[in-house]
């Protein structure tokens, strides 16, 4: 029997598994809609802009492993996708977006609601396809499928133009993929991993360097196993944070830029850094011809292009982490005994000094202005045994979320690291939260960029997706203010965002609920009734406004050389502001 | 340094920009790009010539593996190989220097391929030491209009007599 594009595309999406899809229609895709509209299989969430839609699937993707999707029109559609399609890019997120097109006939005519959406998306996808014949549609999208979930997982977009979604084709789903110039490679070398394992038993300061690439690969308890049986500290990158316990006696938490001192310092002082399902970003490594000066570096990735792209690298293993963990363990599970306890005695001796020396820290006043540290603390430590997932938007919130927030698990941290993408927060975790309907969603967000995609709450309303947003409310881009007060002098070029909105009356208008913290003491109290709400809910917790996020490697500086407070011009500054209120003197003297 | 990168493509639309894209977006020089379909019509040759230190060129032969639609990449540098450039140079050319022209063509192993009264256009490969040459040569002449294709490369086959292959084909 023959069926329309618009069939075929859902009888692939049934076949794919997919039980979901973020979507906002227009012209080119109303056959689509109209077919998805008559069938009930797949829950279509109707989201208010298009980045919403495309953040979203990046949300679902990252809490399930599995490859979220969206649909989105023509023109202004796709361009309002092109931002998730960046940040899925650059974070490795398995993503299909469907894009509609006008008519093949009137492509390239500058048609109504035309774009380009193959030329727009090629520099942010992993692939894309122009499906010109319904013939090709249901291989495509099988393609679009495979190269998006394998490999080093990225976003794939299929354009389907209005035509070929109401043609009608013999319905086909190929079983199996072959792309002649696409072959993952999954096997690393067994003679490196054996030279890996070699280096490892007789390294006296090694460091194990853990990113988004051990939770893609699903390796956490493979890299457990490994740090265990070695007694080798954990570093994790933002990324990847919640692959190895956030809790436990090996974790350092994450390193780079406003990463822990001890993480910090052991990378730059180590002797064999092993890197696994990590890139070397900019943000971790600070100025590169000073980075772990005496360190053998071991690099194990499925991209090599991120192997050596930035540091050289003495053993390169090209391979899928856990496939390569598990030979790894294997090689040293026969070889490890004893003597790499006392081998590495001074290494932690100097690990548990540096942890000692400067903890994370923060001073809370009992009766002062809230410190953001402190409600990220109070919220993990009231949400743990509810084993959470977490978002965030990007910011001063998002570090203070990376450093308190210790995940245990893989798949619950939500956070847009490389692009770094503010708006992405609120919508991922809707994303998360369709996916796991009875689970705990929080968003921890800024009052800037919790307004980059507010409209989502209508959507989150209607669509019954009670994700608990906790907005850390300090009146600014903090990050940005902060850089102002250590970089230019104080001078808070557009970074100043005033008092508003009314966060509580702004989740009031959209039939969500609206609390607001108005003293220290309120803090739980209030966090536990937003917790047992169950619709969607803003906790606005204004904060203290100056507080800054330490430790900081300024940008381009060295891993050992972090800031660890405010500078003292910069503390005699803040009293000396105007905008700083009496009481928020002391806190500042006191800091 | 100048690298010499051999890219077996799919032969589809799209892959140019695939790959023009790829050196534009990461910063990477492009000197020269020629590319034709190969005997097998669903795939096409790319030759690109282009420039950087080792790592540059490491990054560049890694990014063009990463690329779906491109199907082998060889950096012809690191073995033997024999490359042309094919250029087509319009001459003006009168009285006394129409002989000079043709000797040069001569010198060359060039053609002339269309001749007026006042010109000559000609026709001469080589690598780029040769093309660059006859241009020095012919410029004092008067250049009107200067063609060049760009490299093309293959990889030397190894200098093996025929007698030990077939031996060694044999023993498997």
């Amino acid at each position: 029997m023959k069926l329309t594009g618009a069939e075929i595309f859902i009888e692939c999406l049934k076949r794919e598994g997919v039980k979901t899809l973020f979507a906002l229609p227009g012209g080119v895709v109303l056959k689509i809609f109209d077919t998805l509209h008559q069938q009930k299989d797949i829950e279509v969430i109707l989201t208010r802009h298009e980045q919403g839609a495309g953040h979203m699937a990046e949300g679902y993707a990252k809490a399930t492993g599995k490859a979220g999707v969206c649909l989105v029109t023509s023109g202004p559609g796709m361009t309002n996708v092109i931002t998730a399609l960046a940040d899925a890019y650059m974070d490795s997120v398995p993503m299909v977006c469907f894009s509609g097109q006008v008519p093949t006939s009137l492509i390239g005519n500058d048609a109504f609601q035309e774009a380009d959406n193959i030329g727009l998306s090629r520099p942010c996808t992993k692939y894309n396809f122009l499906v010109k014949d319904v013939n090709d549609l249901a291989a495509t999208i099988k393609e679009a499928f495979y190269i998006a979930t394998t490999g080093r997982p990225g976003p794939v977009l299929v354009d389907i133009p209005k035509d070929v979604s109401m043609a009608k084709a013999e319905f086909t789903y190929p079983n199996s993929v072959s792309i002649r110039g696409y072959n993952p490679t999954y096997e690393g070398n067994k003679w490196q991993i054996k030279q890996a394992a070699e280096a490892i038993m007789k390294a006296k300061k090694p460091i194990l360097y853990v990113g988004g690439g051990v939770g893609f690969s699903g390796a956490s308890q493979e890299l457990l196993e490994l740090a265990e049986m070695t007694q080798i500290p954990v570093d994790m990158t933002l990324m990847g944070l919640g692959v190895f316990p956030g809790e436990h006696p090996l974790s350092m938490g994450m390193l780079g830029m406003h990463g822990t001192y001890e993480a910090n310092m052991a990378m730059h002082y180590s002797d064999l850094v092993i890197a696994i399902g990590a890139r070397f970003d900019d943000r971790v490594t600070g100025k590169v011809s000073e980075f772990c000066p005496y360190a053998k570096v071991i690099h194990v990735d499925i991209d090599p292009t991120s192997i050596r792209k930035n540091i050289n690298v003495d053993i390169p293993i090209v391979g899928d982490c856990k496939t390569v963990l598990r030979e790894l363990n294997q090689i040293l599970r026969a070889t490890v005994n004893g003597e790499q306890k006392d081998l590495r005695k001074p290494w932690w001796d100097q690990i548990r000094e540096w942890q000692q020396a400067h903890p994370l820290t923060y001073h809370q006043e009992q009766d002062g202005p809230i410190k953001p540290q402190q409600v990220v603390k109070r919220l993990y430590e009231l949400t743990k045994d509810r084993d959470p997932i977490v978002s965030t938007d990007v910011g001063q919130h998002q570090m203070w979320a990376a450093q308190y927030f210790k995940l245990a698990k893989p798949n619950r941290w939500l956070t847009s690291g490389g692009l770094g993408t503010m708006g992405f927060g609120f919508p991922a975790a809707m994303g998360a939260q369709a996916a796991f309907r009875n689970r705990l969603v929080l968003c921890i967000a800024g009052d800037g960029s919790i307004q980059m995609n507010m409209q989502e709450m209508a959507t989150a309303v209607v669509s019954k997706l009670p994700v608990k947003i906790i907005i850390l409310n300090n009146g600014f881009h903090g990050m940005v203010r902060q850089w102002q007060d250590l970089f230019y002098e104080g001078r808070y070029a557009s970074s100043d965002l005033g008092t508003t909105p009314d966060f509580v009356k702004l989740a009031e208008a959209y039939g969500a609920v609206g609390l607001r913290v108005k003293k220290v003491g309120d803090l739980d109290a209030v966090l536990k009734e937003a917790m047992e709400t169950d619709k969607p809910v803003i906790v606005d917790v204004p904060t203290y406004p100056y507080e800054n996020c330490y430790p900081m490697i300024p940008a381009g500086g060295c891993n050992h050389e972090m800031l660890l407070e405010d500078p003292p011009e910069l503390k005699k500054k803040q009293v000396g502001s105007e905008k700083v209120t009496p009481e928020d003197k002391d806190t500042v003297l006191t800091a | 340094m100048e690298h010499i990168i051999s890219v077996t493509v799919e032969n589809k639309f799209g892959v140019l920009s695939r790959v023009a894209g790829l050196f534009s977006g990461r910063g990477f020089n492009i000197e020269s790009l020629s590319v034709a379909p190969t005997l097998d019509p669903s795939m096409s040759q790319m030759t690109i010539v282009t420039s950087g230190d080792e790592r540059i060129i490491e990054q560049i032969v890694k990014q063009l593996n990463k690329l779906i639609d491109v199907i082998k990449v060889v950096d012809l540098n690191e073995t033997e190989f024999v490359s042309r450039e094919t250029a087509i140079i319009k001459v003006h050319t009168k009285d006394a220097d129409r002989a000079e022209a043709l000797r040069i063509v001569d010198i060359f192993r060039a053609n002339v391929i269309d001749s007026t009264p006042s010109t000559y256009t000609i026709e001469v490969s080589g690598d780029p030491k040769k093309i660059e040459a006859i241009i020095n040569l012919l410029q004092p002449l008067g250049i009107k209009d200067l063609v060049r294709t760009g490299r093309v490369a293959v990889a030397r086959e190894p200098a093996r007599p025929v007698a030990v292959q077939t031996k060694k084909v044999a023993r498997d």
